[in-house]
């Protein structure tokens, strides 16, 4: 062997391994391969912006498609893919996972699960995506089990039940998993079904079950007082957004779901901790060491299943490590994620539940709902939801897509438990904002409509607002080229000014996006991704 | 006169029973006027006109809970002259909170309204029909508008037609920048573009960049009847409409 070739065997032989292993290490430098997307928000801190500026605001109008890929499925299509190495790992819904040539759209090879009947999701059989470590995929299912795949391969690694996430009682596992360290750490879904919560690690190799977090207490545990009852069995604060992970504090920040029975506050009397909250986890241990409930006793719906995105920024003069979190009931709240300290929380919505926050971020004057119901505003599916916010380091601003001057009317009214049934009390009226899309929309401005919102956490003020039509379920991306994408419920792809909020162009995508866009590189190619309808599509600039 | 239960007549609802069943007011109103529109027919407006049976004594042969009578009132009883009927539970509930509500005693007036007259004034002197045809493209069909709504509802639609606007039939009028006018019904509408049947009902669709001026009506093309129909008649109507049930 010469020596030429040898050097060259050494440099295949070492992007080989770099490509092959994708190391914790790896997950926690994500700036230096901006072409890889590894994590479900691109990064560990929650901030779906990509370093990748190909494409700018001068050159975005020259975006074309570049493939589409066509779900054989006709469920919501919610999965932000993962990339490495030019290839997107994504989830078909419910549960088949997916190899796609990054530059072409053909398949790789696709994973076929086969989820229980007794499922039952509360609001389709969706997925949010995949975690990668090492050469494995790792995926929750709808049926209440884990499983971790061979990314080369698609081989079925291990497939494991979870404890206590029965099926038949509601348990589904919709999140996109989160890797700290050596743990795959998730939660289920199913606050509409009276499950009690929980967030749990899990080992990459068996799976098996490392520690667990209940985010309802026990008898004995703090916080178990907040429940009347025996309400906290049936709690719900439930898990269905990813989580994010500060490295240096060592923290690992989720949001939680609505209290259960969602509708109906009396048989559940008292705060409900942890429902509605950002839980603060020792990655290692599972202990709390802090937490922050947005809306104690919620009867309103207002999930706090949102990414929690992390951002040190200059606040009032100093540089604090924050938590930012445009939350489902109504207010934008910039937290200390150092111990959880109350910092601000503004409306950024049209907001009645309460009368405003005191100076400790705790709701004033909250809406008791009667039995013949209360108009109350925001919506049930609130200001904003489960859908990803961005924060771009450059601008500094937190981009929020909102359903702004949307709502309901609330009725209290005693609620059944039945396992495995639907465990809401009474569903709201008296709105023409539906929780899930249709393709016409015929309302009145007044009647609630969609926005991308520019908020400046320095300031607390709205820098700009990008107004829809239609409500939005879409997700959004950041470039450090200053461009923002985001979609709607309408069928179209769009790129904005993430300084100015113009629109600078937009495709029509024959669906409704209610996903997250991401972005991705290959052979020097800026590529960027979103499922719209049925379909993942994929943009790169004209040749 | 056959229809001699189409005078005002008091019915006594009590709102202390209706919480202790979870209805609101509203709801034992509506199964008052469900109970007039259905039972009364067989049972009599005081719900005694058939031999050994009170239904407003609260006393039942066949049921003891409220579970019971809903599942009778829906199910019918085979072996006997009571036909199942096309109610939902939320509508059978409403009807059994009307009937403990008399038993129990505490006032709510309302009118009973009469079938015959009611669907003479829908085709005639109405001018309901004109408009709602199962296939009008302008107005919504009531074909099935008794399943749809309720008695409350549908007489505050006849009486303000624009406080609750179905958002199926809204009305817009859209100026091009050349400076025509065109005005119809809205069917779609996004950021960028807006979806119409026009006047002379043809398919429409504009560009939101081409248009100078674009409104949504805030009222409903549909006249209000206060003041041309009298309390009684709308009462008649309601009564009407509340039989409208499709084919189900």
């Amino acid at each position: 062997m010469t020596k030429r070739v040898f050097v060259l065997a050494l440099v295949i032989m070492a992007s080989a391994s770099l490509g092959a292993q994708v190391s914790f290490d790896r997950l926690l430098r994500l700036q230096s391969e901006p072409q890889n997307w590894l994590t479900y928000s691109g990064n560990l801190q929650g901030h779906r912006h990509s370093l990748l500026t190909q494409v700018t605001p001068n050159n975005v109008e020259n975006l074309e498609l570049a493939w589409a890929f066509q779900a054989l499925s006709l469920e919501k299509f919610e999965a932000t893919p993962i990339a490495l190495d030019g290839v997107l790992y994504t989830v078909q819904p419910p549960n088949d996972v997916i190899a796609i040539d990054g530059a072409s759209g053909r398949t790789f090879w696709t994973y076929t699960y086969r989820a229980s009947p007794q499922a039952r999701p509360c609001c389709g059989r969706v997925n949010r995506g995949l975690a990668i470590l090492g050469e494995s995929l790792f995926m929750g299912t709808i049926d209440g089990r884990l499983v971790a795949l061979d990314a080369k391969s698609g081989r079925e690694l291990w497939n494991v039940t979870v404890a206590g996430a029965s099926a038949e009682a509601g348990y589904t596992f919709t999140v996109a998993p989160l890797v700290v360290k050596d743990k795959i750490i998730v939660g289920p879904a199913g606050g509409d079904f009276g499950v009690r919560g929980f967030i749990a690690a899990f080992d990459p190799k068996t799976g098996k079950e490392l520690w667990r977090f209940n985010t309802i207490p026990g008898p004995g545990e703090k916080g178990h007082d907040t429940w009347a009852g025996e309400s906290w069995k049936t709690g719900g604060s439930a898990i269905w957004t990813t989580g994010s992970y500060d490295p240096e504090l060592n923290l690992t920040y989720w949001g939680t779901g609505n209290p259960g029975p969602d509708f109906s506050g009396d048989q559940r009397a008292g705060d409900n901790l942890y429902s509605n909250s950002v839980v603060a986890l020792d990655p290692d241990t599972g202990v709390m060491k802090w937490h922050f409930q947005f809306t104690p006793h919620d009867v309103f719906d207002y999930d706090s299943t949102q990414v929690p995105v992390l951002a040190d920024i200059e606040y009032q003069g100093r540089m604090r490590k924050v938590v930012l979190w445009a939350n489902r009931n109504g207010f934008w709240y910039v937290l200390d994620r150092t111990n959880g300290e109350f910092l601000s929380g503004k409306p950024f919505a049209k907001v009645t539940w309460t009368t405003g926050l005191d100076e400790k971020g705790r709701p004033q004057n909250v809406v008791k709902t009667t039995a013949e119901g209360n108009r109350v505003y925001p919506h049930l599916a609130g200001a904003t939801n489960w859908y990803s916010p961005s924060y771009s380091p450059r601008t500094g601003l937190f981009y929020v897509p909102s359903w702004q001057d949307g709502s309901a009317i609330f009725a209290n009214r005693p609620a059944e438990y039945v396992e495995g049934r639907s465990f809401l009390g009474t569903f709201p009226v008296g709105t023409e904002l539906s929780i899930n899309g249709t393709q016409s929309n015929r309302r009145l401005p007044s009647g609630g409509h969609g926005a991308v919102l520019a908020l400046d956490p320095k300031t607390g003020e709205k820098k700009w607002e990008f107004t829809m039509s239609d409500v939005t379920d879409a997700g959004i991306l950041t470039t450090a080229s200053d461009l923002l994408f985001s979609g709607g419920r309408e069928g179209f792809f769009y790129a904005l000014d993430a300084r100015s909020g113009q629109l600078l162009w937009k495709a029509p995508v024959a669906g409704i996006v209610q996903a997250a866009p991401m972005s991705y590189g290959i052979n020097g190619r800026q590529y960027v991704a979103i499922a719209a309808g049925n379909t993942l599509y994929a943009y790169t600039l004209r040749q | 006169m056959r229809f001699q239960l189409a005078v005002l007549f008091a019915i006594l609802a009590s709102a202390a029973v209706s919480a202790q069943h979870g209805y609101t007011r509203a709801e034992v109103e509506n199964g008052a006027r469900l109970f007039q529109a259905s039972c009364a027919t067989c049972h009599g407006p005081k719900g005694d006109a058939v031999r050994g049976v009170e239904l407003l004594s609260g006393q039942y042969k066949r049921a003891t809970s409220d579970e019971q009578l809903v599942r009778i009132i829906i199910e019918g009883l085979p072996g006997t002259s009571m036909p199942p009927n096309n109610y939902s539970a939320l509508e059978a509930g409403m009807i059994v909170a009307y009937l403990r509500g008399i038993a129990a005693g505490d006032n709510v007036t309302v009118t009973a309204g009469d079938l015959a007259r009611g669907k003479a004034l829908f085709e005639g002197r109405g001018k309901c029909a004109t408009c709602h045809t199962p296939e009008s493209r302008t107005a919504p069909s009531l074909a099935e508008v008794g399943v749809l709504r309720r008695p409350l509802e549908l007489e505050q639609a006849i009486l303000d037609p624009s406080a609750e606007l179905h958002p199926d039939y809204r009305y817009v009028r859209a100026v091009t920048k050349s400076g025509t006018v065109v005005t119809g019904r809205l069917l779609n509408q996004s950021t960028f573009s807006v979806q119409i049947l026009d006047s002379a009902q043809n398919l429409r669709a504009f560009n939101r960049a081409d248009l100078r001026e674009f409104v949504i009506n805030q009222t409903s093309e549909m006249p209000s009847y206060r003041g041309t129909l009298d309390s009684q008649e709308v009462a008649d109507l309601v009564m009407y409409l509340t039989t409208l049930r499709g084919r189900r």
